[in-house]
C-alpha cells in the first residue's frame, strides 16, 4: 500500500510538472496574471507530493519492506538504524528521487520566498524550472521506478553494498546533489531572462544567493567525498583525478567563476552575456556529472553496476537541455545590452581574469575527463587518462590564478592603481618569501616546488586578510576600536577574506601532504614493531568482534613516540555474509594537530604475518579543513542582509501590471 | 583608451591563456595516456616492454600465489591467452579468483606483466566495461554468469 502511494504521488507530481511546464510561461507572455500565479502553488504541492513519495521510500527501507525490489536489492534488516534511512539514497533510484525531491524543493522555495521577484521572471523561472524536473520525473518513472514489487516476498534482503555502511553516505550524496540541483536555479534564472529578453543588476542580485547556496553545499560535499574515499578505500590518497571526482568538480570551478561574475553584474552591471553563458554552462557540468555517475560510460574507481538503457535516456536529457539553452542563448543573448566599461587595471579586470582561468582550468579537466569517450568513438582504442596530464595542465593555471587572488578585492572598481595595491602586499610577500626560505632551508633541493607552494599558500593566506587589518585598524592595539570597526564591516567582506584565506589553508595542506606524506608497507606478525616519521606502531594482536550485519577482525596496536604510549590504532577487516562474504577494510586514524597517522590492512599471510599499509600525513587535514572554512566563507557572506533581504523593486521601472 | 582597445586587450588575453591551456593539454595528453589491453593483445605483441599500460581481464581460478614479502602473483585471462602477472603490496578487498580485475603498469621482454596499480572496486558486481567488451571478444561473457541477475542491476555512489 505505502509504495504504490509513493508512486502515484510521483506521477502526480509528474502532471503538475507538466502543467507548471506551460501555463506560467504562457500566462507570462500574454500578461495573464492567474496564469502565472497557478505556479506558485504547483511549485508548492510538486514538492510536497514528491516528499510523500521519498517518505515512503524511506517508510518502506526503515520498516525492511523487501516485497520492494529497490529495498531488498540494498537493505537488511539487521542494519543499523541510521543505514536505513542512508540507503535510500545509496542506490541509483533511491538516489535519482533525492535529486528531484532537492529540485522541487528548490522551486518551491521559491515560489514562497521569490514574493518580490517581478512577476513574470518569476513565472518564468518556475516553468524552466518545470522542464527539467518534468524530464526527471519521466526519467524515474520509465527507467527507475523505486517502487517495483517482487512477485514472491524474500525472507531476508541483499544488504547494502558495504563500503556505502558508513557515516560518509549520510552526508556526502545529499551534499553533492543539493550543489548539482541548487545551479539548477542560475540556469533557470539565466534562461528566464533569455526568454524575456532583458537583464538587469536586480537579476544578478537573485541568482547570487541561489548560487552561493548551491556552491557552498557543494564545496562541503566534495571535501566530504574526498575524505570519505580518503578513510574508506584504504590508499591513503584523498584525489585520483577520477572521471566521477571530475565530474563534481567541473561544476565547483564553473559555479566559483558564475559567483564572481555575477559580482560585477550586479556591482557594475557589465559582463552580463557571459555570466548567463556560466549559468547555463555550470548546470550543464552539473547535468553531464550526473549523466557520467549514473551511466557508467566511464571507467572509474567510484563506478558501481549501471543499466546502459538509462544512461541513454539521461543523454538525450542532457542533449535536450544542454543544447536547448546554448541554442536558446545564441538566439536570443546578442539581444542583451552590454553593461559599463572598466580599465584593464580594475577589481572587474580582476574578475575576469578569475573567470578566465577558472573557466579554462575547468575546460582541461573537461577535456582530460571526456577525451577517452571521444577517442574509443573515433578510433575504438581504449585508452585512460592519469593523474599526470591533470597535475601538468590544471596546476599551470592555477598558479597565477592563486597569485591573483589577494590582489583582487584590493583594487578598486572602474579604475584601480596596481602599483598601490602591490606596496599594500609588501607584508603578505614578506610571509610568503619567510615561509619559502624557510622551507628551502630545511628541505634544501629535495623538493624544489614544495617551498614554491607553501610560499604561495601564505601569500595566499596574508594577502587575504590584508584588506581587513586595515579596514578594522588592527595595528590601533584598542579592542574596542577593533570590535567596531569589525562589527560595522558588511559581512559578505567577512566572507570574501574568510573564502579567500581558506584557499590558502588547503593548499599548505596539498603541498604539504603530498611532499612529506611517508609510506610503508609490510608484513608484520604480533608483538613486532614498525616505525614511521618517529612513531613506533607495535602489534599487540588479533580482536574479533560481532557487527549487527558483519564480522570484524582487528588488529590491536599500541603506538609510541619516544617511549610514551600516545594512542592505539585498531585497523580492521569487515566481512558480510549477506553480501557472499564481501570485505570491506575499515582503515585506522590517528590525529596528531592536523597530522594523521594512517594504518590500513591487508591480506593475512601463511605464516601468521598480516600485511599493513602504513602512512605519515603531515598536515593532512588543512586540506578539508581549508574546504570547510571556505564553505563558511560562502555561509558568512550569504548572510549579509544585502542579500537576505533581496534587491528591492527598481522604482524607475514599473512592471507592467495587468489589471486583475 | 578607447572602447575598441579595451575589448581588444580583454580577446587577446583571454586568447593568450586558451594558447597556453591548448599548448598544455597537447604536450601533456600524448605523455599520460594509457592504452588498454587484452591478455589477447598482449600475448599478440601489440605492445611495447616497458610502455605504461592498463591490462584488463579475469584473474585466472586458481592462479592466485602469494610470496614473500607481500610479492603476489596471478594470471590475467579473457579465456583465451593467460598473462602473468606480479605485484607487490596490497591488493583491493574486491580481488578476487575469477573476478574481473584491472592492472597498470608495463610488460618485461620475458612477457610478464609488472603491475603497480592492481585496482579496486565499489561493487562485487561491477565489471569494469572495458573487461566485459574483451571477454565478448573472445566469446566467453555471458549475461548471465552472475550469480544473480537481480543484483547485476543496482547501485549507487
Amino acid at each position: 500500500m505505502i509504495p504504490e502511494l509513493g508512486h502515484y504521488a510521483l506521477v502526480l507530481a509528474l502532471a503538475l510538472a507538466l502543467i507548471q511546464s506551460w501555463s506560467p510561461a504562457m500566462g507570462a507572455r500574454k500578461g495573464d496574471l492567474a496564469l502565472m500565479k497557478l505556479a506558485d502553488s504547483t511549485a508548492l504541492a510538486q514538492f510536497a507530493f514528491v516528499a510523500v513519495a521519498f517518505a515512503a521510500l524511506t517508510y518502506c527501507y526503515v520498516t525492511s519492506d523487501f516485497s520492494v525490489a529497490n529495498v531488498y536489492e540494498n537493505s537488511h534488516s539487521q542494519m543499523p538504524l541510521i543505514y536505513k534511512f542512508t540507503s535510500v539514497w545509496g542506490n541509483h533510484e533511491g538516489s535519482m528521487l533525492l535529486w528531484v525531491l532537492i529540485l522541487a524543493l528548490f522551486g518551491a522555495l521559491v515560489a514562497w520566498f521569490g514574493v518580490n521577484l517581478p512577476a513574470t521572471l518569476k513565472a518564468n523561472v518556475l516553468a524552466v524550472q518545470s522542464w527539467v524536473a518534468s524530464a526527471f520525473y519521466l526519467f524515474i518513472l520509465l527507467t527507475s521506478n523505486p517502487f517495483r514489487r517482487l512477485a514472491e516476498l524474500p525472507a531476508e534482503g541483499r544488504d547494502l553494498n558495504p563500503i556505502l555502511q558508513d557515516f560518509g553516505l549520510a552526508v556526502h550524496p545529499p551534499m553533492l546533489y543539493l550543489g548539482y540541483v541548487g545551479f539548477s536555479m542560475a540556469f533557470s534564472f539565466a534562461v528566464a531572462a533569455l526568454i524575456e529578453g532583458h537583464i538587469d543588476a536586480a537579476w544578478a542580485r537573485w541568482v547570487r544567493p541561489w548560487t552561493l547556496l548551491a556552491w557552498i553545499c557543494l564545496t562541503l560535499g566534495i571535501a566530504m567525498g574526498s575524505y570519505w574515499a580518503y578513510y574508506e578505500l584504504g590508499w591513503g590518497g584523498w584525489w585520483f583525478w577520477d572521471p566521477v571526482e571530475n565530474a563534481s568538480l567541473m561544476p565547483w570551478l564553473a559555479g566559483t567563476a558564475l559567483l564572481h561574475s555575477a559580482v560585477v553584474m550586479e556591482k557594475r552591471n557589465s559582463l552580463k552575456v557571459w555570466t548567463i553563458l556560466l549559468a547555463i554552462l555550470t548546470f550543464s557540468l552539473s547535468l553531464i556529472g550526473t549523466f557520467l555517475v549514473r551511466s557508467g560510460v566511464l571507467t572509474s574507481v567510484h563506478t558501481f553496476s549501471n543499466d546502459p538503457a538509462r544512461g541513454l535516456f539521461i543523454l538525450v536529457i542532457l542533449m535536450v537541455f544542454i543544447g536547448g539553452s546554448l541554442a536558446l542563448f545564441a538566439w536570443r543573448a546578442p539581444r542583451l545590452k552590454q553593461g559599463g566599461l572598466f580599465a584593464p587595471i580594475s577589481r572587474e579586470s580582476a574578475l575576469v581574469f578569475n573567470n578566465l582561468f577558472l573557466a579554462t582550468a575547468c575546460a582541461t579537466v573537461f577535456v582530460g575527463t571526456l577525451y577517452p569517450l571521444l577517442l574509443e568513438a573515433l578510433t575504438g582504442d581504449k585508452i585512460s587518462v592519469g593523474p599526470p596530464f591533470f597535475n601538468l595542465t590544471f596546476g599551470p593555471l592555477f598558479v597565477p590564478l592563486l597569485v591573483a587572488v589577494p590582489f583582487g578585492p584590493l583594487l578598486a572598481w572602474k579604475r584601480g592603481d596596481l602599483y598601490g595595491v602591490a606596496q599594500r602586499l609588501l607584508v603578505a610577500c614578506a610571509v610568503a618569501m619567510l615561509g619559502l626560505a624557510t622551507t628551502f632551508a630545511f628541505e634544501g633541493t629535495k623538493a624544489v616546488l614544495a617551498p614554491f607552494g607553501i610560499g604561495l599558500a601564505f601569500f595566499v593566506m596574508a594577502g587575504a586578510i590584508t584588506d581587513m587589518v586595515e579596514r578594522i585598524d588592527l595595528r590601533s592595539l584598542s579592542i574596542e576600536t577593533i570590535g567596531r570597526r569589525a562589527a560595522g564591516l558588511p559581512r559578505s567582506a567577512w566572507g570574501t577574506t574568510v573564502a579567500h584565506f581558506a584557499l590558502g589553508v588547503t593548499l599548505l595542506g596539498i603541498v604539504c601532504g603530498t611532499t612529506w606524506s611517508s609510506e610503508r608497507i609490510v608484513a608484520l606478525k604480533p608483538t613486532q614493531t614498525v616505525s614511521l616519521s618517529g612513531y613506533d606502531l607495535s602489534f599487540d594482536g588479533m580482536v574479533t568482534k560481532e557487527g549487527s550485519n558483519y564480522r570484524e577482525t582487528a588488529a590491536h596496536f599500541t603506538v609510541r613516540t619516544g617511549g610514551t604510549v600516545i594512542g592505539v590504532m585498531e585497523p580492521s577487516k569487515r566481512v558480510f555474509p549477506s553480501r557472499d562474504g564481501m570485505s570491506t577494510t575499515e582503515a585506522a586514524l590517528l590525529t596528531r594537530g592536523v597530522s594523521q597517522l594512517y594504518l590500513s590492512l591487508g591480506d593475512s599471510n601463511a605464516d601468521g604475518s598480516i600485511a599493513l599499509r602504513l602512512y605519515y600525513k603531515p598536515f593532512v587535514l588543512l586540506i578539508w579543513l581549508g574546504a570547510v572554512v571556505m564553505a563558511l566563507g560562502g555561509a558568512l557572506s550569504l548572510s549579509d542582509r544585502r542579500l537576505r533581504i533581496g534587491a528591492p523593486r527598481p522604482a524607475a521601472r514599473v512592471m507592467p501590471q495587468p489589471a486583475e | 583608451m578607447t572602447r575598441k582597445q579595451r575589448r581588444l586587450i580583454l580577446i587577446g588575453s583571454s586568447l593568450g591563456v586558451l594558447a597556453i591551456a591548448v599548448a598544455l593539454v597537447l604536450g601533456s595528453l600524448r605523455e599520460s595516456i594509457v592504452f588498454f589491453n587484452s591478455p589477447t593483445d598482449i600475448a599478440e605483441n601489440k605492445t611495447a616492454p616497458g610502455k605504461r599500460v592498463r591490462l584488463g581481464g579475469l584473474v585466472k581460478t586458481g592462479s592466485v600465489e602469494r610470496g614473500d614479502n607481500l610479492q603476489i602473483h596471478f594470471k590475467v585471462t579473457d579465456g583465451n591467452k593467460d598473462i602473468p602477472v606480479n605485484y607487490r603490496g596490497i591488493v583491493p578487498d574486491l580481488f578476487r579468483e575469477g573476478q574481473g580485475v584491472i592492472a597498470e603498469g608495463h610488460i618485461e621482454p620475458g612477457g610478464t606483466f609488472v603491475a603497480d596499480t592492481v585496482l579496486a572496486k565499489h561493487d562485487e558486481n561491477y565489471m569494469p566495461r572495458e573487461v566485459v567488451e574483451a571477454l565478448k571478444k573472445q566469446g566467453h561473457w555471458q549475461e548471465t554468469a552472475a550469480p544473480n541477475p537481480a543484483r547485476l542491476r543496482q547501485s549507487a555512489k
